[in-house]
């Protein structure tokens, strides 16, 4: 995020300290993560000491401080769909992508994620790729999209 | 207060032309549950088979009407006919039905679930006769997935704000009284009378008052506010405004989960249009009644469903809860009377106003009036969003509504991680918020859960365990250190490396934790544990004394085996054993070599689907 981008962000908050969560969410949703000259900006601006802002922001699974994957593959570890094998699903996608959770392939291509409950429960197990839900998937139905390749999707 | 009535009457009229269109019209379920079903495409399917045939049609996306397991659902609509719904559509099928429809003015005959229209037959039935429908009584689910959520004149044509209007000529006390006798209690959890909070909020002195709607939904494998807000977000901002206007709120937040961007759109949308009606801001509909409301989005803490860490997380601060009193009702966001109520309780509001709290209270029973929606999910054959009377047993909801499981039931979770499990001798319980207390579970948000035979008790103890230990906020050391004690200790008996005296050890630590922790959160992180530890001892002594899983999950104690008189040698297992430890030549028994396999349960899913005899692969215990 450069200057102008962030002075634009400014003009669409009043600059109170209740802004802080809004604002990360929305450097989050701009530059995928917060890197450490956002927060130091975000620290600035809103007279919110760099710490006290880390402390928000890792209270909070949302926020990651690394650059994101091309691909964000989040699988779904809801109760509906842990008892019908969400673990599993995981495994294979640690397995086949090498990373555990929370990470990103060495590529930058794909970054893996575990959430609890995408809302669509009726269809365990699911999985979401770059926000696409996917429902009712399998351990073979995960292998597929991965060999049908996501790379060849635009980003 | 005339222009709504206006606006109304040429809203009535649009909808009735809908309905009457002289083509046809085809809804389909487009909530997240229909998107993750397929809806998507099958929508690109029909634009695409009208955009080749040039036939006029409207399309329509609606709701999700509850059956999420017959999505995606499409209805068509021909002129002069009810809607007919279809399910589990894909773009092949759709074209079938189209053509059928369009080309041969004939009825389809596949998928097909049900007409709305007055009298069905046993050849064409009527959809809400269907076995998953027909025990329903759809409350505050009345819109979803009947109407379009991102249109206001639907909404409108449905007796929408008509609640509201009446509010307007009512005073708060009036309003208030309405709600007292309605029975109405918080559908977030725990039940607390509605109005109780709103009087303590109305009676404290203060220059701001603010409402909160709890749209957090942190219960993992619960999404009934999430279909709500999908599928009739008006009907939840009316109930706010009637909620504000009895307690005095000019002011409101909807803080709701970032997991739920869908939802998050459709709230936004349905804000804009009401305030290009009048109906937020200053002066609602000409009264002295002003108020707004605004969007906060959850950053992905189960805590912060929690009063006092949502406010706090409001607030701009970590989402840690504090101690109560004072309650938020007298001092709460910026130190202001503030009133948090969940989702369904909200949109609950309208239907009591505008029909009455006699006819409301008819539902349900003593203590628990109306209705509630569940989320029916898990092992059970139908799945989805319900609405029914409480008071209804498990039995009827799990077997009648749900229609039963493939195997053998073992226990239905309720309350979600602040809930537990209960088994066979619970089914014929009448669900209200004492009854499932009674039995040692809660009555929580709306999961049901449904655990097969294939389902291990000790395993998803465990797994709520994990739940609560990774979202404690840390604050109380007996919730922070005692989760992870439980977890490790579960964990134990899962491998098969448990002892006796750990049963011992659970039960005294999941007590330590429920006295010593400050919010509910650690106060009934526990309860998982304990009840499971109550109703299915026996399955921890199995794990334990005879280092087996009854259920065949937990990997440590499971093995995989071919059975060599089943299997026809088809090679699918061979292909995708990621480790080579299945080997063997064509049309013959494949062998497997457990000290390569890893557990991974491709081989078993491709021989139950996919292989030529299927189901010689089995996993055992
Ligand atoms: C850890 C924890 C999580 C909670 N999560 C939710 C939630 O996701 N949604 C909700 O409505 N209430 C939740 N609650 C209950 C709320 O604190 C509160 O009681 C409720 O929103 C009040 O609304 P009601 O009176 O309409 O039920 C949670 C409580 C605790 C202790
Ligand atoms: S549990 Fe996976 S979507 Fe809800």
């Amino acid at each position: 995020m450069n200057f102008e981008e962030f002075e634009e962000l400014k003009t669409h908050f009043s600059g109170e300290a209740a802004d802080l969560i809004p604002v990360l969410q929305k450097i989050q949703g701009a530059q995928g993560y917060l890197s450490p000259e956002s927060i130091r900006r975000v620290s600035r601006w809103l007279r919110i000491s760099e710490n006290e802002i880390y402390g928000v922001a890792t209270f909070f699974a949302q926020f990651r401080f690394q650059k994101p994957g091309r691909h964000v593959i989040k699988v779904c570890l809801g109760t509906a769909c842990h008892v019908r094998g969400g673990e599993q699903i995981l495994d294979v996608l640690k397995r086949r992508l090498n990373i555990e959770p929370g990470a990103v392939t060495a590529d930058g291509l794909y970054q893996l994620e575990r959430v609890a409950c995408l809302g669509c429960c009726a269809l365990a197990p699911v999985v979401s790729i770059d926000g696409k839900i996917y429902g009712q998937t399998s351990v073979l139905k995960i292998q597929e999209l991965l060999d049908g390749g996501l790379h060849h999707d635009q980003p | 207060m005339t222009s709504l009535e206006s606006r109304r009457q040429e809203a009535r009229n649009n909808w009735r032309a809908l309905q009457n269109r002289p083509w046809p019209v085809i809804y389909v379920g487009a909530g997240s549950c229909g998107l993750a079903a397929g809806a998507a495409e099958v929508i690109e399917a029909i634009e695409g088979y009208l955009r080749k045939t040039g036939q006029r049609a409207d399309i329509v996306r609606v709701g999700c009407i509850g059956p999420c397991y017959l999505e995606p659902l499409v209805d068509v609509q021909m002129p002069g006919q009810p809607r007919v719904s279809y399910s589990n559509m894909t773009p092949s099928l759709v074209k079938g039905v189209l053509e059928s429809f369009l080309e041969k003015g004939e009825v389809y005959k596949g998928r097909l679930v049900g007409h709305f229209g007055e009298k069905g037959t046993k050849e064409f039935p009527r959809f809400f006769d269907h076995p998953m429908l027909a025990p329903q009584k759809r409350i505050v689910l009345r819109n979803c997935g009947i109407i379009d959520p991102e249109s206001l004149d639907q909404y409108l044509a449905r007796d929408g704000y008509a609640a509201l209007e009446r509010c307007l000529s009512m005073s708060w006390s009036e309003v208030l009284d309405e709600v007292k006798k309605s029975g109405l209690r918080g559908r977030g959890g725990a039940g607390f009378p509605t109005w109780r909070k709103w009087l303590v909020c109305r009676e404290t002195e203060s220059d701001k008052k603010y409402l909160i709607c709890n749209a957090d939904e942190g219960d993992p494998g619960a999404f009934m506010n999430r279909s709500l807000i999908e599928g009739d977000p008006h009907a939840l901002l009316e109930g706010m405004e009637i909620a504000a206007y009895a307690l005095g709120a000019r002011e409101a937040y909807i803080y709701i989960r970032a997991e739920y961007p869908l939802a998050i759109a459709r709230l936004r949308r349905a804000l804009d249009d009401m305030r290009a009606v009048g109906l937020l801001g200053e002066r609602i509909l000409g009264s002295d009644f002003s108020f707004d409301i605004r969007i906060k989005e959850g950053a992905g803490a189960f805590v912060c469903g929690e009063e006092t860490a949502l406010i706090a997380s409001i607030e701009g601060k970590r989402g840690m809860p504090r101690t109560r009193p004072p309650f938020p009702a007298v001092s709460g966001l910026w130190g202001r009377p503030t009133v948090i109520n969940n989702v369904e309780t909200l949109a609950t509001l309208p239907n009591i106003i505008r029909n009455g709290a006699a006819w409301y209270s008819q539902f349900g029973t003593e203590t628990s009036k109306g209705t509630k929606t569940f989320s029916l999910v898990g092992k059970v054959r139908r799945t989805g969003l319900i609405e029914v009377p409480l008071g209804m047993t498990l039995r009827q909801v799990i077997y009648g509504i749900g229609g039963g499981l493939a195997k053998d039931f073992k226990a239905v979770q309720t309350g979600g991680p602040s809930g537990g499990c209960l088994g066979e001798e619970f089914l014929d319980v009448p669900i209200d918020y004492e009854n499932l207390a009674a039995a040692g579970s809660i009555m929580g948000s709306g999961g049901l859960i449904v655990l097969d035979k294939n389902t291990c008790i000790v395993d998803t103890a465990k797994y709520f365990l994990n739940f609560t230990q990774a979202e404690s906020c840390g604050k109380c050391v007996p919730c922070r250190v005692g989760t992870r004690h439980l977890v490790n200790i579960l964990d134990r008996i899962c491998k098969g490396k448990g002892e006796i005296a750990d049963l011992k050890r659970l039960e005294d630590l999941g007590r330590t934790i429920k006295g010593g922790s400050l919010c509910g959160l650690g106060q009934t992180a526990p309860n998982p544990v304990l009840t499971a530890l109550k109703h299915f001892r026996g399955e921890f002594l199995a794990h334990i004394v005879d280092k087996r899983c009854p259920a065949a999950v937990c990997r440590d104690l499971v093995t995989y085996r071919i059975i060599k008189e089943k299997c026809t040698g088809c090679q699918r297992c061979v292909q995708v054993c990621p480790t080579g430890a299945i080997t063997g030549p064509r049309s013959e028994p494949h062998s497997l070599d457990m000290s390569k396999c890893i557990k991974c349960r491709s081989c078993y899913e491709v021989c139950r689907f996919d292989a030529i005899a299927g189901d010689a692969i089995v996993i055992e215990s």
